[in-house]
């Protein structure tokens, strides 16, 4: 009982990081209808940034600021410079260029910061069953989910970058800077993915650090449905603790595989996700 | 449409007529050509293409022939993705896991059936390969965009951990190494192994890609295309989508599996450590930077897949930078590349060479009006 007490909770925080992942992209996909390839290599560019920041200044928090900071700016400077001359032109192009940035990126991010492990510290004390660092996790991705509810719910600008992403001729019409809230829209998304890189990546931080972390954000998004941002953070939970058990009952090596029968088993029951309506349905 | 061997007939029928498009002649060809019949014209270009990669072999070393033949056996799965993205219109992240199928195939069936011919072997690693892609393709049918991608990724990175998984039978991290016998005894004097080897390679991708350029200028290629365009539209027309749909996904697994056998033959090994998520997404970046819906832009592909690490490696030891850097470079090359030919040029290098060529001889489309350059093909 205490080996599965200790899988769930593990699982939680797992599934808080694909959740937020999840999140991050289910923002952009909204916004601009692209999923966003690129979003691991500008979560890692972030996270290295951390790393020589605190490396420099010795405080973990002043890295984790530099983090987000710079992966605000990385996701603005992506949509303004990158995804808006292709957003007329086709999906495929889109998904090209972010697959493009990908391969850049991570190369990029050897070149500076060489492809050899460093050691990255967890924000908080890492041991035992559901340590600070966990916990710190799984707060820290409820409450930027939850910020982010209160500001697209509630804040003009939120009222702005929704109706910008439904209707943008409409939007333009009644006074709405279209192009700047798509741009906004991925500005607060990579903030996110920052986030999700900071908990993802200890203990140790190399450029394809977060390959896999990715797959299984991208599967959670895909299970909750990517019309529906509750749904990507719950199907982030869900898998988390899914593929938990699966790692400690049947094997880690399994853990893949899982995340791809679950992944099949939603889809061929809902095709678009668990959570597309509100309606919500168990697996 | 600057397909100018068409008949006005055919032309009047926008269906017929984008049919046409990315017809992988070889240009400069007159009318006598365009009139024979489409599998005599691919057979003859195939036969060309063979003399060609013999010639090439013939006159290069053996690690150029080694490379040679990787541009083979990646224009073929490349072309098979083409056929799947260009064609269909699904794309698929993960088609390295059908060339792990393949190569894995292949290497069980040497190391356990040690007497089974070369050509059984492909054919059945192929066949192995082709049911994976049916029950992928049953199973993704209803799938479109990010989903078949999501789902697709999921099963690219799934598959290379089994090897890890079942280590006693696959082999685990190092794989399964095993020999095969390259140049026949009675040539091997007058044959380098090498040779031979791309010589199989590239006969059995040509094999294959004549069977493909057939099929996707056949009416299959249409319906594929008419669903890739509007599923309602050709569901309306009598096209039954989710048999198209995963026909084409059959295809291209086959495709990939192959391949991935043909790999395997020439390696004499399959490791999981090839068929990283990162193959499948290169796949994907170099048929979308040789140019979507022809296989011409395959080949490219395949070129740019081989030969760029190739230059990158060149050009960061002539440059003497350091390790951090060379080892990245291939990698900072090609997303440079890729990002820059989606923003200048969407069709691709095919779709580039295209226009240049029409550019080129304006004087042929002067009876049929003003010379037009062909829209560019951009996927969906």
């Amino acid at each position: 009982m205490d080996y599965f007490t200790n899988l769930t909770l593990n699982g939680v925080a797992e599934g808080a990081i694909y959740a937020a992942l999840a999140l991050s992209l289910i923002i952009i996909y909204q916004a601009t209808r692209v999923v966003n390839f690129a979003q691991p290599a500008l979560a890692l560019i972030a996270a290295y940034i951390a790393l020589t920041v605190t490396t420099a200044t010795g405080s973990y928090w002043l890295g984790f600021a530099a983090a987000l900071a710079s992966g605000m700016l990385m996701g603005a400077a992506t949509e303004r410079l990158l995804i808006r001359p292709v957003q007329k032109t086709s999906q495929l192009s889109a998904i090209i260029i972010t697959l493009g940035l990908l391969l850049l990126l991570q190369g990029v991010a050897g070149m500076i910061w060489s492809n050899e492990p460093h050691s990255f510290n967890y924000p908080m004390d890492y041991q035992g069953q559901f340590s600070p660092a966990d916990f710190f996790g799984v707060a820290a991705i409820l409450g930027a989910a939850m910020l982010l509810f209160a500001l697209y719910r509630w804040t003009p600008l939120g009222l702005r970058m929704r109706a910008a992403a439904a209707h943008p001729e409409m939007a333009r019409m009644l006074g709405v800077r279209v192009g700047l809230m798509l741009t906004l829209g991925w500005a607060i998304a990579s903030i996110v993915g920052a986030l999700a890189g900071m908990l993802a990546v200890p203990p140790f931080i190399f450029p394809n650090a977060l390959d896999s972390v990715f797959v299984y954000g991208l599967a959670a998004a895909v299970i909750g449905g990517l019309d529906n941002p509750f749904g990507s953070i719950l199907g982030g939970f869900i898998l988390g603790v899914s593929l938990s058990f699966v790692s400690g009952y049947l094997g880690p090596e399994l853990m893949p595989m899982a995340a791809l029968i679950i992944l099949i088993l939603v889809l061929s029951v809902r095709p678009d996700g668990l959570f597309t309506r509100p309606k919500a349905r168990k697996v | 449409m600057a397909s100018s061997q068409k008949s006005p007939a055919t032309a009047a029928e926008p269906k017929a007529e984008e049919a046409t498009r990315g017809t992988p002649k070889p240009r400069g060809l007159v009318a006598r050509w365009n009139a024979l019949p489409m599998l005599l014209r691919h057979i003859l270009a195939a036969c060309a293409a063979m003399g060609a990669v013999i010639v090439l072999t013939s006159v290069t070393g053996q690690g150029e022939n080694t490379r040679i033949a990787s541009v083979g056996f990646y224009m073929l799965a490349i072309a098979g993705l083409g056929i799947l993205i260009g064609f269909s219109g699904q794309v698929s992240l993960g088609h390295g896991a059908f060339m792990f199928i393949g190569a894995y195939s292949t290497a069980l069936f040497v190391l356990h059936v040690p007497m089974m011919p070369l050509w059984l072997n492909l054919i059945l690693a192929t066949a192995i390969s082709c049911l994976a892609g049916l029950i992928i393709g049953v199973v993704c049918a209803r799938l479109h965009g990010p989903y078949l991608a999501g789902a697709t990724l999921a099963l690219a990175v799934a598959l290379p951990a089994l090897a890890n998984r079942f280590s006693e039978f696959l082999g685990g991290p190092n794989g399964l190494d095993f020999l095969m016998r390259g140049t026949p005894p009675a040539l091997s004097d007058a044959i380098p192994n090498t040779s031979w080897q791309a010589w199989v390679v590239w006969l059995t991708v040509l094999i294959v890609l004549v069977f493909l350029a057939n099929l996707s200028h056949g009416r299959l290629g249409r319906q594929m295309r008419a669903v890739r365009d509007d599923e309602s539209a050709a569901a309306l027309s009598g096209i039954r989508v989710a048999r198209v749909k995963v026909t084409a996904f059959v295809i291209s697994a086959g495709c990939g599996g192959l391949a991935g056998a043909l790999q395997a033959y020439m390696l004499k090994t399959a490791t999981p450590s090839t068929f990283t998520v990162a193959l499948s997404l290169s796949l994907l970046a170099v048929l979308v930077l040789g140019g979507l819906g022809s296989l011409w832009g395959a080949l490219w592909g395949a070129i740019a897949m081989v030969y760029v690490e190739e230059w990158g490696d060149e050009l960061a030891h002539t440059l003497d930078l350091g390790t951090n850097v060379a080892n990245n470079l291939p990698h900072v090359l090609y997303g440079v590349l890729l990002i820059a030919l989606v923003l200048a040029w969407p069709s691709g290098v095919q779709g580039f060479l295209r226009q240049l060529g029409n550019a080129l001889r304006p004087r042929e489309h002067s009876g049929y009006g003003t010379p037009s350059v062909p829209p560019t093909h951009e996927g969906k």
